[in-house]
């Protein structure tokens, strides 16, 4: 493995939010029962004609602002000639020689520290086809033309990650940014945000860039990094073995764990690529960029910098709050109710919160905790009412819906005992009930103080607060 | 400009035809004479001119995001050849 | 049966007659004559009486729309909702289409009452309405003639009294064509003016809708209802419509008029010739200046509109594939042979031969030399235009090289057929508005003399066209056996 090298490319092909389709006024909306939210420009009838949605050249344009990318003043769309039943016009109507968004780039973090940069070759609009099934009837194959004409915008990158890892990191973060840009709601499962892979191998130092293999039907990050691991394998022991790498499509099969060549779809098809003539040049102006630019929201690249610079997060930290919107939105209306508390509000969201909506398998807009909910308690914490031990205990309640932190440290009486009085008496307590230790700390046995400690707690049911116990014990036991 | 019959099968399987065997050679022939006539294009020099798509040079109207469209499955699958639950169908696809 | 659309509404209006007179007049014409003219695929008469009922509750209440009443047929290329619409094709043959099509949605607006679908050329291919899965039709002036094509069943119904107006589309000449070799009045308009949505389409970037009728006055009314924005088609223009009926009449004093000398050179039937400068004689006496002109480029425009329009038409077919709609084949056994078998069942010689022409254009390694090549000549033949419309009002020229050639004359040749279209297919290539308009007679059969305008002059050619028909009398004349 190690004298070669792997390269990999990615196309995702990202379904655009809008209401209605790319060409007709039909409905994307998911689940729909079968051919119901197909009209007749969808159906591909004869006599009926597309016309172009608005809000699709302004999301495609708000992803080519966000990459950095090339905008031609001057698009066209072009017809993609090739039969198959879930394709009624028997033609697709895509982008050809003059994309909507040109050359980019995107930086990626495959691990921590890491920073590379991805190039985008183009990002263009097309149509989606239907869905065929194939287990419905016992010899036929049906067909549901309601995803027929949905927009898509396939994002192409070039042939830049070297490894799965980076692919993933790839992935995870044009997935976060067309979520951040609102243009796609990034849901795999449902099929709106789809990565083939392009796959080949080199060995090091090659120029030349081996044959490669398109990997399809990949639909989650795991199956992703996978993927491509198990076709990086594949390509390598056939060449060591002497043979040579297809140019083909192959389907990863998530059970196996295994890429499979696809039944000869790939007859090198000659996809007849023309201007399509019932649709116009698209024009762009420099203002219709500039306004897309000032609208656009603070992206997760800008966003992690801030925490960074401005909140004094960790660059790991800042990466993983501002990897989904949602996360950073979150995090953002929280720290707005108890300011300052930046490093310790992060550690609740990553930590506690996010081990808790993922065991529930929750996504954090559904959480039963709210921001203010959460601001609240971290106030607590800052403010000693409470200690970070209790506030578990506090947060685990807050979760099963018993009310606020402030409700429920009061109906359980979890407030921190600060009183230095009161730390006092008990501490002379558990002095006075343990000769033998306190002994064998005025003896040198440090470790010692644990216990006592820990006996503190116990007579407190945990409510002494940890640093003033600490702070007292040492100097009571002096010698 | 002359084809060949290997040319006129391959170009009527990319068209998705059925052209009966009897009927091959005078497909070949009338191709190819259209074809003639075609290649006098080549009597002129176009280069440097920019090709021309539409008549009127116009640009995209561009329509609102909103759906306008609404059920209509019954009427549009009344006048299909095979249609069941909802689905069109066809001959098995494997994939 | 010679009625004008103009006299139809004047009669209706003054009650001198109903619609569903009128309209039971015409469809016992049809049933009398269309077997030996076979203009008319489908005959909707259960629906043109219904249209007739209401339009004379309408104009009892004086409430009526515009054409109010009016019989029209129907090209079979445009959807009509619930009636079949085949396009002269197997294929379609079982097609009930499931929506109207904005020029049917129009008509239907205005009041029209609508007779039938017309036969035509299979999918608009053809220059003689010999292409039909129904059979050919007739022209009227000699049944053993071609009318024309591929809007051969228009023209004719036009031409023999069995409507006083069609609807027809013209990709390459095939309402100009037709009405010459008929005799009737027929106009293209420019590219955009008429919505495509619901008009079949054969070559997207060229065809256009357009009515028949017996002189320009009424093409002019007819034409009022088809033009105007759509929505739903990008390629319509939201240039306004002016009104056109209220355009006629002006006059031509001082109008100059081209003739350009690639129209006049050899291939032209000299008596055709003469039968030109006759009509070019009287617009001189109204006043009309005439000048020499020359549109180079104009023999290239048969290859460059063959690729084109093969090219767009190959990729416009692809979705007759008996999956949703149209002719299957019966038992397939797999995927392909579904699609070969209903395509290769369904589709005629000659759109066969389009359509791998235009597989074959488009095809790699040959989309330069034959796609690109066409649309860069067309953009030259586009300049031609302009540099003469800097210099003239219109354009004129005979519409066709020949009169009604004899059925079966030219189907052996393909290649021949396409020569016909000399003198029309520049237009639709460059996008401008063209009309014929009949002017003379030889050997009995009709002779069409053609105008062209600059972009978006509808009006000034239906003014020139009106003109001229206010002191001759050819787009009166009818067929001995149609009187």
């Amino acid at each position: 493995m190690s004298d070669w090298e792997s390269v990999i490319g990615l196309e995702i092909h990202a379904q655009l939010a809008t209401k209605s389709k790319i060409f007709s006024g039909a409905s994307t909306a998911f689940g729909a029962e079968p051919n119901t939210q197909a009209c007749a420009v969808d159906l591909g009838l004869p006599g009926v004609l597309p016309v172009l949605n608005r809000e699709v050249v302004t999301m495609a344009i708000r992803f080519g602002v966000a990459i950095d990318a090339e905008i031609d003043h001057h698009s066209v769309f072009a017809r993609k000639n090739y039969f198959y039943p879930d394709l009624p016009k028997g033609y697709q109507i895509s982008q050809f020689e003059l994309p909507i968004v040109g050359k980019g780039h995107i930086f990626i973090s495959p691990s921590e520290g890491e920073h590379k940069e991805i190039g985008i070759t183009r990002a263009h609009l097309e149509e989606d086809a239907g869905k065929s099934i194939h287990d419905q009837f016992p010899d036929q194959s049906g067909i549901d033309l309601n995803r027929a004409g949905t927009p898509l915008l396939e994002i192409v990158s070039e042939p830049d990650m070297r490894s799965a890892k980076e692919a993933v990191a790839y992935a995870r973060k044009i997935h976060s940014l067309v979520r951040y840009l609102e243009i796609c709601d990034g849901n795999m499962q449902e099929g709106s945000f789809r990565c083939d892979a392009n796959v080949s191998v080199r060995r090091k130092g090659e120029q030349k860039l081996g044959t490669r293999a398109e990997i399809k039907n990949i639909n989650s990050f795991r199956f992703l990094e996978r993927a491509i691991n198990y076709e990086i394998e594949r390509q390598i022991e056939l060449i060591e073995d002497g043979g040579s790498v297809v140019q083909e499509t192959r389907l990863y099969d998530s059970e196996r764990d295994e890429t499979r060549s696809m039944r000869s779809k790939e007859e090198a098809n000659d996809y007849r690529y023309f201007p399509d003539p019932d649709l116009l040049p698209v024009a762009i102006t420099d203002e219709d960029i500039a306004r897309i630019r000032a609208e656009l929201p603070e992206l997760p690249e800008q966003k992690k910098q801030r925490y960074v610079d401005e909140l004094g997060l960790s660059d790991y930290n800042a990466e993983l709050l501002t990897a989904s919107r949602e996360t950073a939105s979150f995090f953002e209306t929280a720290l707005a109710e108890v300011p300052g508390q930046n490093a310790l509000l992060a550690n609740w969201v990553l930590g506690d919160l996010a081990g808790a909506l993922n065991k529930a398998n929750l996504d954090i807009n559904d959480s039963p905790i709210t921001p203010s909910m959460l601001a609240q308690l971290i106030s607590r914490i800052a403010d000693d009412t409470i200690s970070g031990k209790i506030a578990k205990e506090v947060f685990e309640a807050m979760w099963q819906g018993e009310g606020g932190a402030d409700e429920i440290i009061e109906a359980r009486g979890l407030k921190q005992i600060t009183d230095s009085g009161a730390i006092e008496s008990l501490i002379d307590a558990v002095i006075a009930a343990n000769p033998d230790q306190v002994e064998q700390f005025r003896a040198g046995k440090d470790k010692v103080l644990g216990f006592f400690v820990g006996q503190v707690m116990k007579q407190s049911q945990g409510k002494a607060n940890p640093g003033q116990v600490n702070a007292i014990l040492r100097e009571k036991l002096k010698p | 400009m002359t084809l060949k019959i290997d040319d006129v099968r391959n170009i009527a399987h990319l068209a998705r035809l059925h052209i009966d065997e009897a009927d091959i050679d005078r497909y070949v022939a009338d191709l190819s004479s259209i074809l003639d006539l075609v290649d006098q294009m080549n009597q002129v020099d176009s280069s440097g001119v920019a090709p021309l798509s539409n008549p009127l040079d116009a640009t995209q109207r561009l329509r609102d995001d909103e759906v306008t469209e609404s059920n209509q499955r019954d009427k549009f699958q009344a006048i299909a050849p095979d249609v069941s639950q909802g689905f069109y169908r066809v001959p098995k696809v494997i994939e | 049966m010679t009625r004008s659309i103009s006299d139809i509404r004047r009669g209706l209006a003054a009650g001198d007659f109903s619609s569903v007179e009128i309209t039971q007049d015409y469809l016992s014409r049809i049933a009398q004559h269309n077997p030996a003219l076979n203009c008319f695929i489908s005959v909707t008469g259960d629906i043109a009486l219904e249209q007739a009922r209401q339009a004379d509750a309408a104009l009892a209440t004086g409430e009526a729309a515009v054409l109010a009443g009016v019989p029209l047929a129907h090209k079979d290329l445009f959807c009509t909702d619930g009636v079949r619409t085949s396009c002269g094709s197997r294929i379609l043959d079982n097609f009930i289409a499931p929506y109207d099509a904005t020029v049917i949605e129009r008509f239907k607006r205005d009041g029209a009452v609508m007779l039938g679908k017309t036969n035509m050329d299979e999918f608009a291919m053809g220059s003689s309405n010999e292409n039909s899965y129904y059979g050919s039709v007739a022209n009227p002036w000699n049944t053993r003639h071609v009318p024309g094509g591929s809007s051969g069943g228009s023209a004719a119904a036009v031409a023999a009294g069995l409507a006083p107006g069609a609807t027809g589309t013209d990709t390459g000449g095939s309402i100009r064509q037709p009405a010459a070799l008929c005799g009737v009045t027929g106009i293209k308009p420019t590219y955009g003016r008429v919505s495509r949505y619901g008009m079949i389409a054969y070559g997207s970037s060229l065809d256009q809708g357009g009515p028949f009728a017996r002189s320009a006055e009424d093409c002019a009314l007819l034409l009022q209802t088809m033009s105007g924005f759509d929505p739903r088609d990008s390629t319509s223009t939201e240039q306004a419509v002016p009104d056109y009926s209220a355009g006629l009449g002006q006059g031509i004093e001082g109008l100059k008029i081209g003739l350009p000398k690639e129209y006049f050179a050899e291939g032209l039937d000299s008596r055709i010739a003469g039968v030109i400068e006759t009509a070019i004689a009287e617009l001189r006496k109204l006043g009309a200046e005439i000048r020499d002109i020359s549109l180079p480029n104009t023999s290239l425009s048969i290859p460059t509109y063959y690729v084109i329009a093969m090219a767009e038409c190959s990729s416009n077919l692809s979705r007759m594939d008996g999956v949703r709609f149209g002719h299957r084949a019966e038992n397939p056994v797999d995927l392909e042979d579904l699609y070969k078998r209903s395509r290769g069942e369904g589709f005629g010689a000659e759109v066969k031969r389009r359509i791998m022409i235009g597989t074959y254009a488009l095809s790699a390694g040959y989309y330069d030399a034959y796609y690109l090549k066409a649309q860069q000549l067309r953009r030259m033949i586009k300049q031609d235009f302009q540099q003469a419309f800097a210099d003239v009002d219109l354009i004129l020229g005979p519409t066709t090289p020949e009169t009604a050639f004899e059925l079966g004359a030219k189907t052996d040749d393909p290649v021949s057929m396409y020569l016909q279209d000399i003198y029309t297919i520049s237009l639709n290539l460059a996008g401008l508005p063209g009309m014929s308009l009949p002017v003379g007679f030889l050997d009995g059969l009709p002779v069409g003399m053609q105008l062209i305008g600059d972009y978006f002059d509808e009006a000034g050619l239906l003014n020139a066209a009106h003109c001229y028909q206010q002191v001759t009398d050819w787009h009166l004349q009818v067929p001995e056996a149609f009187r």
